[in-house]
């Protein structure tokens, strides 16, 4: 969690230089500067709240970490204390559009418990989507709720996204773990299966090669190694329950894809976070990052920030919109965006589908997971990547349910897995579709075939996508203004990809 | 990935069912939860987390271990390691003040440690 604390010039310099440093070009340093100075701001509320912070040796408090678990518990406690009604286990499927913008929301509610399956809609007057990154479920903690609903959702009500090449996150976890915070890694050193010493920018092709890659903790003294072991408890969990001693052991290592979870691009909004659909505003991950962090990897600190600030920003333009549409908002016409019945509303059996979920799903991660097609990107890779996902696409409707479909929720656990896979295969689309169009190398978007990186003779260009059975993509030239996102692309927009109804 | 649920501990309250992001358990009536798409577990440790009398064991492992030794697990003291680890009260949170995160952040190279140590003793109460 990065801030900067008002009146310290010094502090200011050192939290901002280290993000100007990485961002280059695509990064605003004046914006740099807003993101953490609200963050600040929020961190003295939360304060005001009563989170209680660690303190440091010299009895400072330390306000740069804000523990998952207990966070979301206090924040959770606080809304709830205001009145604020939470639906549990109940994924959004569609948006809902009046004529003059979004106006809800529609989905189910799985069961557990003594809690029933169901469905539910919530008319708004506008609406803040907060739905994440894509990480398609590769497998690391979290990205099992992490499947681009938000980008599917947004991209029916007609969104433009911005920056979707920066995607090309991998983070590094023990060979059998699933935990992929990168922190440790700063005091690793890495070898091979001979022991010899990998430097660090040979770790992705090696492993992409299939050769075996081990980390060990050596640089961390001791002061340090407990400030690990004491702030990150979950990632030593796996060191202490299979019974290895990571500071002096190496241990073998491997990569997950983590999308935009840690990637940058997203939805492009407005400074008030608005998107390009009236009525829809965004905040956290699923919103692009570009302009705090460029063509980096957002990492927990900038991300974690950019999720605070955002959505302050986010909820005060909703509000006022809200206000504006005041007692009309009863009058709305509201449909809904898209068709969410899924899998649930096909009279097809499932041997009447022409692939199975798990098929699909395998099928989706063979084109966004493996190194050569993701990390090392080519022209040719990403041209055949995408013509199998536009292939999937077509024929989502003739993906048979998922397994289990005989349990309690049965019929709603398949129906949120297909709108899951729907909604990893439109994204995977998108971000193949903004990976072609820069022809060039720059942060989280490497291309094998165009090394060069953005040229100081010509104005960087920001790459837009936006559809979802055909794709428009176009570029503008980079200048950050305040005014909201264009809706729509011009004429210069390239129809690059057409996934035909089955 | 979860390993499995200590009947013996478990007092059937079903907070496991409730904070699990993924439903992997099914609620069983007068019963212990059944483990019932354990391939929808995503080694979060949530369950474990909110479980009031440490009865779950969650592998670190992605892929579920082969014969694994209940018996030897909860004779290690495993079971309830990551909330003790957290410093939380049994299925409740009791605060973050033991997080000593920040000397990964004083660790940062150039001035940005020196910035995380400023922005610490700046918050310091006299």
């Amino acid at each position: 969690m990065h801030y900067i604390v008002p009146d310290d010039a010094a502090q200011r310099l050192g939290m901002v230089g280290s993000r100007v440093k990485e961002g280059q070009p695509f990064i605003d340093p004046s914006w740099v500067e807003r993101v953490y100075d609200q963050t600040c701001a929020n961190l003295d509320r939360l304060t005001e709240w009563g989170y209680e912070w660690p303190r440091n040796e010299l009895g400072g408090e330390f306000r740069g970490n804000l523990r998952g678990p207990d966070y979301l518990q206090f924040l959770r406690r606080r809304l709830r204390k205001s009145g604020v009604k939470i639906l549990d286990h109940s994924p959004a499927l569609s948006l809902l559009q009046a004529d003059d913008g979004v106006a809800g929301a529609r989905g189910v509610s799985r069961a557990y418990g003594r809690h029933a399956a169901g469905t539910w809609e919530v008319r708004a007057k506008t609406v803040v989507m907060a739905t994440g990154g894509c990480a398609f479920r590769s497998g690391a903690t979290g990205t099992f709720n992490l499947t681009g609903d938000g980008y599917l959702m947004a991209a029916q009500a007609g969104a433009t996204f911005s920056g979707l090449e920066f995607t090309s996150n991998y983070a590094i976890a023990p060979a059998t773990g699933a935990l992929t915070k990168g922190i440790i890694y700063r005091s690793a050193s890495f070898s091979d299966a001979q022991g010899q010493p990998v430097p660090r920018p040979q770790l992705f092709r090696k492993l992409a090669d299939g050769e075996r890659v081990f980390a060990v903790l050596d640089k961390a003294g001791d002061y340090l190694a407990d400030g690990y072991r004491q702030g990150q408890p979950n990632i030593f969990l796996y060191f202490n329950r299979v019974g290895s001693d990571p500071f002096r052991v190496p241990y073998e290592i491997r990569l997950f894809y983590e999308g935009t979870v840690r990637g940058t691009g997203g939805l492009l909004t407005s400074e008030q976070c608005e998107t390009s659909v009236p009525g829809l505003f965004a905040a956290g991950d699923v919103v692009s990052k570009e302009r705090l962090v460029g063509a980096a990897a957002s990492g927990g600190g900038p991300a974690s920030s950019w999720t605070n600030a955002s959505g302050t920003w986010a909820g005060a333009a909703a509000a006022q919109r809200a206000r504006e549409i005041g007692l009309r908002g009863g009058e709305r016409v509201v449909r809904n965006v898209s068709d969410i019945s899924g899998t649930g509303a096909s009279k097809d059996t499932a041997a009447e589908k022409d692939i199975t979920y798990r098929e699909a799903f395998e099928r989706v991660q063979a084109q966004v997971v493996p190194l050569d097609r993701n990390y090392f990107r080519t022209g040719a890779g990403l041209r055949a990547g995408l013509a199998e996902l536009d292939a999937l696409w077509a024929k989502r409707h003739r993906i048979a349910p998922d397994a289990h479909a005989d349990t309690p929720d049965g019929h709603v656990r398949a129906q949120v897995r297909w709108h899951e896979l729907s909604a990893m295969i439109a994204s995977a689309r998108l971000f193949f579709t903004s990976a072609l169009a820069r022809e060039e190398s720059c942060g989280l978007h490497r291309r094998e075939d165009f090394p060069q990186v953005p040229g100081a003779a010509s104005t960087p260009r920001h790459i837009h996508v936006s559809g979802v059975d055909t794709l428009r993509q176009w570029s503008v030239p980079l200048a950050w203004t305040p005014t909201a996102p264009r809706t729509q692309p011009d004429e210069s927009a390239t129809q690059v990809s057409e996934a035909a109804a089955a | 990935m979860i390993e499995f649920i200590h009947t013996e501990a478990c007092i059937e309250c079903d907070k496991c069912v409730a904070a699990c992001p993924d439903l992997v358990f099914d609620a069983v009536p007068e019963g212990v939860p059944t483990l019932a798409r354990r391939e929808d577990c995503q080694t979060c440790y949530l369950c474990e987390l909110y479980c009031p009398v440490d009865a779950i064991y969650v592998s670190p492992r992605l892929a579920p271990e082969q014969g694994l030794d209940q018996q030897a697990i909860v004779n290690a003291g495993l079971l309830g390691s990551y909330r003790r680890a957290l410093g939380w009260a049994p299925g409740k949170p009791a605060g973050a003040a033991g997080d000593l995160s920040y000397r990964m952040h004083e660790d940062f190279p150039g001035g940005l440690g020196e910035a995380w140590k400023r922005s610490s003793r700046g918050n310091a109460k006299a």
